[in-house]
């Protein structure tokens, strides 16, 4: 069964898109995904989608229902690289993705959750729980 | 049933001369004629071949179907001039009259060679007549759809014009939008910006709409539609450019730009991207 990569990077899962998704890849990445950042604790996940060429409302959801799942297991998530054409029909489909935090390509997506991730550090350095 | 009864081609091919010359006096009479667009010499060649055309024509027996084969080099020919006039800048009148003027000098030789038989003279000029109608039709018709061309040629090329995309610093483009918004235009724009900022890789987009005549819904849906796409692709849109009667106009119809930043001007709208990619301007 094919299976969409997930790579570690630091504190970041980067997972890279790039076959044509449909509906059982997406939920098998969900499962893989939220597996991963409790076993490695991520405090981020960076999802490329540069190779994503179509995208349905199934597909639209399931971007946003992977950020707000990471979140809840506390690690921001940003989407980069999505190809004008996604972009208009996600507008077009009418899915906001509000919650979703985007970025040109890898190298900003990176530094934008590593800034995150030392905000959200900041915010936790005076519990006792933190290391 | 005109077929072989008419005599139309006998009389056209034996007064070619002397219709030509009516007709030319007609045209040069009639007061449409645009001395300042064509010659009366190049007139008088282009009434020579088109007779000549019909004349050739209407040898065939067929003097009144001009879908027919043997019309085709006559249709081609009015087509082609028609269209060089619709381009010259020819009235519609102007360039119905060349055809519509022909009429005259063929009744009056009909009328000749009829002599006094009053039902073969009604008939020749019933046919003449539908045939010259059906000319002018279609020259009519041709003319028009040449000018539709031509509106339709310069749409695109004001849409073209009118989406300049303009890197204005490393990592900020501003698109001017001037002119009414509509879905069509909006599209464009939007396409465009999308894919200007996957070109240049700039993480800002200031759109500024100081040509924008007015804001109602249906524009700040339109504009809204495109900060979200620049959004999901990962840059970050400023509006720019709101006029102060603009922003009245939106408050009393209940607009709003969300969360979407907006300023006055598109100096404001630079001063903000800067800041936010950190550059400082001393």
């Amino acid at each position: 069964m094919e299976k969409i990569p997930i790579l570690k990077l630091g504190e970041i899962l980067l997972v890279s898109i790039q076959v044509d998704m449909h509906d059982r890849l997406a939920i098998t990445l969900q499962d893989d995904l939220t597996a991963r950042i409790v076993k490695d604790r991520a405090r981020g996940v960076l999802i490329d989608i540069s190779s994503l060429e179509m995208v349905d409302s199934f597909i639209g959801r399931m971007l946003g229902n992977i950020a707000a799942m990471s979140q809840a297991l506390g690690a921001q998530t940003v989407v980069v690289g999505m190809r004008p054409a996604v972009a208009i029909t996600i507008v077009e489909l009418g899915l906001s993705m509000q919650n979703v935090r985007t970025a040109l390509n890898v190298e900003r997506g990176i530094e934008m959750l590593q800034r995150a991730v030392e905000e959200s550090e900041e915010d936790t350095t005076h519990e006792p729980s933190g290391t | 049933m005109t077929k072989s009864t008419s005599r139309l081609n006998d009389i056209l091919e034996k007064n070619e001369k002397e219709i030509l010359d009516d007709w030319m006096r007609e045209q040069l009479a009639s007061g449409t004629l645009r001395k300042d667009l064509i010659t009366e010499s190049e007139l008088r060649k282009q009434s020579a071949e088109l007779l000549g055309l019909i004349i050739n024509a209407t040898r065939s027996g067929n003097v009144t179907e001009i879908s027919g084969t043997e019309w085709k080099p006559v249709l081609d020919f009015l087509a082609a001039t028609s269209k060089t006039r619709a381009a010259q800048g020819f009235s519609p009148v102007e360039t119905a009259t060349f055809i519509f003027s022909m009429k005259q000098p063929i009744f009056t030789r009909l009328k000749k060679e009829a002599g006094s038989n009053a039902s073969v003279l009604a008939d020749e000029i019933w046919v003449a007549t539908v045939l010259t109608d059906k000319l002018g039709l279609f020259t009519a018709e041709t003319y028009q759809k040449s000018r539709e061309e031509i509106i339709r040629r310069q749409q695109m090329e004001l849409l073209e014009l009118s989406t300049p995309v303009i890197r204005i610093w490393e990592g900020i483009l501003v698109l001017p939008l001037i002119g009414t918004l509509d879905s069509s235009r909006t599209q464009i724009v939007m396409e465009t910006l999308l894919q200007n900022i996957v070109d240049t890789n700039s993480g800002i987009a200031i759109i500024d709409i100081t040509g924008v005549p007015a804001v109602d819904t249906l524009v700040a849906q339109h504009l809204i539609k495109t900060v979200s796409a620049a959004r999901l692709m990962g840059a970050q849109c400023i509006i720019s450019g709101i006029r102060p009667q603009i922003a009245q106009t939106m408050v009393h119809l209940g607009v709003a730009f969300g969360d979407v930043v907006t300023k006055a001007s598109l100096a404001d709208a630079l001063k903000y991207a800067f800041r936010q990619s950190g550059i400082t301007v001393t």
